[in-house]
C-alpha cells in the first residue's frame, strides 16, 4: 500500500486500505509521545499553516503538538485577526500562504467543501481540520484508532453515533471510515436533526435512544451545537437531555464493556450526564491523545507524498 | 537483477554470529551493562539471535530492544515504494549502557548515521558499538564497524541481500547483480 495524495480532504474518497494505513502509521506515532524526548525529526524544515476560520482549540492545539512532534514548524492564522477581515477569499488566502513557500495548510471553515476548494488551487498539501456540515477526517480517524485499540478490529462492531447529524461533519466522516472498515453503523436523533436520505450511507437510523443503544459496542455522543441552529429545530436542553441524553441508566441497560466517545467539547447535562462522561466506560480522554498521533500520520504521510512528486531526495 | 553468488549460509551466518558474540563479550569484559538494540528489520532478528548466543556463554539474560529508523532518515523517499513507519521497541535506559547497534548490511552507513540520532532521543549511553553480518564498503560517511561477520567487496550495481528464516524462512545472504 502506497499513500500517494498529497492532501486529506475526508474519508468519502479514500480506500479501505489507505484508512488503515493511516491507522497502523498512526499506532507506531504513538510511541513517540511517550517519550522523554517527544520528537523525531521527521518533518524537519517543514511549514504547516494552521488557517482556522471557525473557532477551535482542541483541534488547532492537537495539529500543532502533531506537528511540532514530527519537527515542522508551525503557524497558526486565526481569521479573525488576519486580512480575511479586510475581504480577502479562501483562494487568495492559500495562493498567499503557498507564496511564502510553506509546505501544509490544515483549514477548518465553516462552508461545506472549502478543503477540496483550496487544494484545488494550491500545490501544496491542504488538509482538511473541518469543512463546514461536510466531512472532519482526522476526528473519524482517531475515533477509529480509538475503537481499534479497544476491540482489536471494527469488523462486525455495532457502533451508534447520537446527536446532531444533520450538522455534524464527525458524524459523516465517521460513518464513511466506519463502513469501510465493516462496522455496522446506527444513527440516533430527534427526527429533525436526521438529514433526509442517510440511510444510503449505509446506516441504521432510529428515533429511540435505547434501541440505538442496545446492542452497541460503542456509542459516539456527538454535541448539541446550539449555535447552528437557524430553523429552531433543536430541542431544549432539558427536552433533549432527557430523551436523548447518555445517563448512567442508559449505560447500565447496555452492553457491560460498551465504550462512549464524545469528539469535544461537552456539554455536560445535554447530551452526557457528567457521570457517564467521567465514568468507567468513557474513552473521551484517550480519543484526545490518538488524535496527536493520528494527525502526526497524516501529516507525515501527505508531506512524504508531496516530497516525492517534487522529488525532493532528502 | 539475478542472483550473482550465495556469499553465506545457514551454518556460516550461524558460526559468524557466535563468533560476534565472543568478540563482543572480549571487548566489553563480560556482560554487565551490556544491551543490544537491532535496527529494524533484519537487524532486529539478528540482535535476538546474537543475544541468545551471548546468554548461552556467559548464562546471563542480556536486554534487546529494537529501533526504527525510518523517521530518522535522511533519504527517505529514495526508498522504495515507500517505508512503513513501525515501532521503536526499548523497554530500558539505554543512559550509561554499553549499547551494541546490529544491524544485517553496512554499506553508505546513512542506516547506521540515522540509529544513532535516533538513539539520543533516548537517553545517553556509556558507548555504542557497532556489529555487522556484512560489511560491503562504499561507505558515503565516517562510520565503521566494530564487529563484522563478514567483508564483502561489492560493485556499486550490486546489492547484498541478507535473508533470514523468521521473515524469509531461509537463512542466507546473497550477491544480486543489477542489470
Amino acid at each position: 500500500m502506497v499513500w500517494t495524495r498529497k492532501d486529506l480532504l475526508g474519508l468519502e474518497e479514500l480506500t479501505k486500505e489507505e484508512i488503515e494505513l493511516i491507522i497502523a502509521t498512526a499506532e507506531s506515532f504513538k510511541d513517540v509521545s511517550r517519550r522523554a524526548i517527544k520528537k523525531v525529526p521527521a518533518l524537519r524544515g517543514k511549514t504547516a499553516v494552521n488557517l482556522f476560520y471557525e473557532p477551535s482549540t482542541r483541534t488547532r492545539v492537537s495539529f500543532e503538538i502533531a506537528a511540532k512532534r514530527l519537527s515542522a514548524d508551525v503557524i497558526n492564522i486565526m481569521t479573525e485577526t488576519s486580512s480575511v477581515k479586510k475581504g480577502e477569499t479562501l483562494i487568495d488566502t492559500g495562493a498567499n500562504i503557498q507564496a511564502l513557500k510553506t509546505d501544509i495548510i490544515i483549514v477548518r471553515h465553516n462552508c461545506s467543501g472549502a478543503a477540496v476548494m483550496l487544494a484545488r488551487h494550491v500545490d501544496i498539501s491542504v488538509v482538511n481540520a473541518g469543512d463546514g456540515w461536510h466531512e472532519h477526517p482526522t476526528q473519524a480517524l482517531l475515533d477509529i484508532l480509538t475503537l481499534k485499540e479497544r476491540f482489536g478490529s471494527l469488523s462486525g462492531l455495532n457502533v451508534a453515533i447520537v446527536g446532531d447529524i444533520a450538522h455534524s461533519r464527525v458524524a459523516r466522516s465517521n460513518i464513511w471510515g466506519l463502513t469501510k472498515l465493516g462496522a455496522r453503523v446506527t444513527v440516533c436523533a430527534p427526527e429533525l436533526l436526521i438529514p433526509v436520505a442517510i440511510e444510503q450511507m449505509g446506516v441504521h437510523v432510529t428515533h429511540d435512544i435505547d434501541d440505538a443503544l442496545k446492542d452497541a459496542d460503542a456509542v459516539n455522543v456527538l454535541r448539541m451545537q446550539f449555535e447552528r441552529d437557524e430553523k429552531g429545530a433543536f430541542p431544549s436542553h432539558i427536552e433533549y437531555f432527557k430523551n436523548f441524553g447518555i445517563t448512567t441508566d442508559r449505560i447500565k441497560k447496555a452492553k457491560k464493556n460498551i465504550i462512549v466517545m464524545h469528539p469535544g467539547p461537552l456539554n455536560r447535562g445535554v447530551e452526557i450526564s457528567s457521570e457517564v462522561a467521567d465514568g468507567d466506560n468513557s474513552v473521551i480522554l484517550q480519543q484526545v491523545t490518538n488524535g496527536i498521533a493520528v494527525r502526526m500520520a497524516v501529516l507525515f504521510l501527505v508531506s512524504q507524498a508531496q516530497d516525492k512528486r517534487n522529488g525532493y531526495t532528502d | 537483477m539475478r542472483e550473482k553468488a550465495k556469499i553465506l549460509d545457514k551454518d556460516t551466518i550461524r558460526r559468524c554470529l557466535m563468533r560476534l558474540a565472543h568478540e563482543v563479550l572480549e571487548k566489553n569484559k563480560g556482560i554487565s551493562n551490556l544491551c543490544l538494540i537491532g535496527i529494524r528489520n533484519r537487524g532486529a532478528y539478528l540482535a535476538k539471535r546474537l543475544a541468545d548466543c551471548i546468554s548461552g556463554i556467559e548464562q546471563e539474560h542480556i536486554p534487546v530492544g529494537i529501533l526504527d529508523i525510518t523517521l530518522y532518515r535522511d533519504d527517505l523517499t529514495l526508498i522504495a515504494p515507500q517505508p512503513v513507519v513501525h515501532k521503536t521497541e526499548i523497554d530500558f535506559d539505554i543512559t550509561d549502557k554499553n549499547i551494541v547497534l546490529v544491524d544485517d548490511v553496512l554499506y553508505t552507513g546513512r542506516t547506521v548515521r540515522a540509529a544513532l540520532d535516533a538513539l539520543v532521543d533516548f537517553g545517553r549511553p556509556k558507548s555504542t558499538q557497532l556489529a555487522v553480518l556484512i560489511d560491503r564498503g562504499h561507505r558515503e560517511l565516517p562510520i565503521r564497524a566494530d564487529y563484522v561477520g563478514k567483508n564483502i567487496p561489492t560493485a556499486a550495481n550490486e546489492t547484498v541481500e541478507v535473508r533470514l528464516s523468521e521473515v524469509d524462512g531461509i537463512d542466507e545472504a546473497v550477491i544480486i547483480q543489477k542489470d
